[in-house]
């Protein structure tokens, strides 16, 4: 019980101290902000110019959950290389604690970070543009996008992991912001994509929290994408976690870890 | 003779010194899978929009995708100095400024170049659009332009990198505004006259309008006008960089802030 207890104790302290430590980088805060906004902005006058009125919430929250994963990528690739280069990689993943519980709660505050775009395209498409906040079912509304966060984070883990091993992998997080946002439907309908881009998309747990979430706002039964969101969310810390022993052992084998 | 040697050998080794940019594990996801993508992402979101089909966004992302270099590349050109505190030494030498920094922007041109041609190359196999193969050898011509265009304006980014501590501040933002406001994916049409007026005094707003007649099959006389017009723009921002370079470094001198990161 007491180690369950310090266990999410741990949890909690790491993912206030990442929060704190993210909140206080004003280019992240700024991107997590600014890019999402541009992107709100651009969805707003392509689907007016399209004759998509009925879409404009939808571009605004859209553009929110992307800025999301945005958060969540640079976040989670940035964790390890700024603990490389600040040089306590070693260190930490040499302490007691398993690193799963140091990185997840980093990968967790990313995600968690992108509450900010979320909050800045909502209000950005009300203020600017006049779009009416009207969400079908408020709670599971919230509820959903803490969720979809939670699922952000574990699938950040699951990216952020490889970064052990490889210094170069947060190139990585370079070229998964487009793919994502393209495979999880978060502003195109999946029934756009070629059926080939399906099965990927269901096996990522975006696709489901960002599903839930546009239920909850428009109208619809988001429990069970809520339930495929955690369930997903508990596989990829599972894999996570067997990825990062696998990646740990391997990296000290190789004496990688302190090299940036 | 030696400003030529600054030019020529300077820039090429800075080129060579974004050590990461050599390797193929962080080029080919930076360079050409993230362009490669953000073609599809936005293609796709055209179809769902319904404003106009896979040319358009294929022709204007493909273009402003040479931002990766001449924006992006070019900035880090600057800010990598201050990273590896080269930057001080460097502007204490008297070596002459125009030379310096143009030719550490000339690679990027060639660089950004390069990711332009891979993502029009994406775009004819993989979505639906299929330039005339009599368009092709203009169309790199309107790229060229737009790249050294838009070059200038990543040294004006770069520049005020000499005054910020970060320049991913300022070219994050310019390269996403640059999605929305150049034409890119939003017809100048559908924008705002005051944030249409913005988009036509930035950089590829009129080599995107260029390549996309060209790529319609229409001539390179006809569009002579607005490659022209493309030009004078870079020529602005290459103009506007060198007297802000010269600015900030003085400004860097007097507040001894060139080595701050």
């Amino acid at each position: 019980m007491s180690r369950l207890r310090s266990t999410l104790r741990l949890v909690r302290v790491a993912w206030f101290f990442n929060l704190k430590s993210l909140t206080t980088s004003g280019l992240f805060i700024f991107t997590s902000v600014i890019e999402p906004v541009i992107f709100a902005t651009l969805a707003y006058y392509l689907f007016k110019a399209g004759n998509r009125p009925g879409t404009l919430l939808y571009a605004s929250l859209s553009a929110g959950l992307m800025g999301i994963w945005t958060s969540t990528l640079f976040g989670s690739g940035g964790s390890i290389s700024f603990q490389r280069w600040q040089g306590v990689l070693e260190p930490t993943i040499a302490s007691p604690p398993p690193y799963i519980l140091v990185l997840f709660p980093a990968t967790l505050a990313s995600a968690t970070i992108g509450l900010y775009s979320l909050t800045a395209t909502l209000l950005w498409g009300r203020l600017v543009f006049g779009i009416p906040l009207h969400f079908v079912h408020f709670g599971a509304f919230v509820l959903a996008v803490l969720l979809s966060i939670l699922a952000l984070g574990a699938l950040g883990l699951l990216i952020g992991s490889s970064f052990v091993l490889y210094r170069n992998a947060n190139a990585l997080s370079n070229m998964l912001e487009f793919p994502v946002w393209i495979v999880t439907g978060a502003i195109v309908p999946l029934a756009l994509l070629p059926g080939w881009v399906h099965p990927i998309s269901w096996v990522l747990a975006p696709t489901w929290g960002f599903r839930a979430v546009r239920a909850a706002a428009f109208g619809g039964n988001p429990w069970p994408s809520l339930g495929w969101t955690v369930l997903l969310a508990a596989v990829y810390l599972l894999i996570g976690q067997w990825f990062i022993r696998i990646f740990e052992v391997r990296a000290r084998e190789r004496a990688t870890l302190s090299l940036v | 003779m030696n400003a030529f040697r600054v030019f020529t050998i300077g820039g090429l080794m800075s080129y060579r010194a974004l050590f990461n940019w050599q390797s193929p594990t962080y080029y080919i996801p930076t360079m050409l899978a993230h362009p490669l993508f953000q073609i599809l992402f936005f293609a796709y979101l055209g179809r769902f929009s319904g404003v106009r089909d896979d040319t358009f966004f294929v022709v204007g992302n493909a273009v402003q995708v040479c931002a990766m270099a001449a924006v992006y590349g070019v900035a880090m050109t600057i800010g990598g100095e201050r990273w590896t505190q080269t930057l001080a030494p460097l502007l204490a030498t008297p070596a002459s400024r125009l030379a310096l920094f143009l030719g550490r922007a000339v690679p990027h041109i060639v660089g950004g170049f390069v990711v332009s041609a891979f993502g029009f190359t994406m775009g004819r196999l993989l979505l639906d659009f299929h330039p005339p193969a009599s368009s092709i050898l203009p169309l790199a011509l309107v790229v060229l332009v737009s790249t050294a265009s838009c070059t200038g304006f990543g040294l004006v980014i770069g520049a005020i990198g000499l005054r910020l501590r970060d320049v991913f501040t300022f070219s994050n933002p310019a390269y996403f505004l640059m999605l929305l406001l150049c034409g890119v994916n939003v017809p100048l049409s559908a924008l705002p006259d005051w944030l249409a007026a913005i988009g036509r005094c930035l950089p590829l707003t009129h080599g995107i309008a260029a390549a996309r007649a060209v790529a319609r099959g229409v001539p390179l006389a006809d569009v002579a006008g607005l490659l022209w017009t493309e030009a004078g723009i870079g020529a602005c921002y290459f103009a506007s960089a060198y007297v802000l370079l010269r600015v900030f470094e003085a400004e860097g001198r007097r507040r001894a802030s060139l080595e701050l990161v």
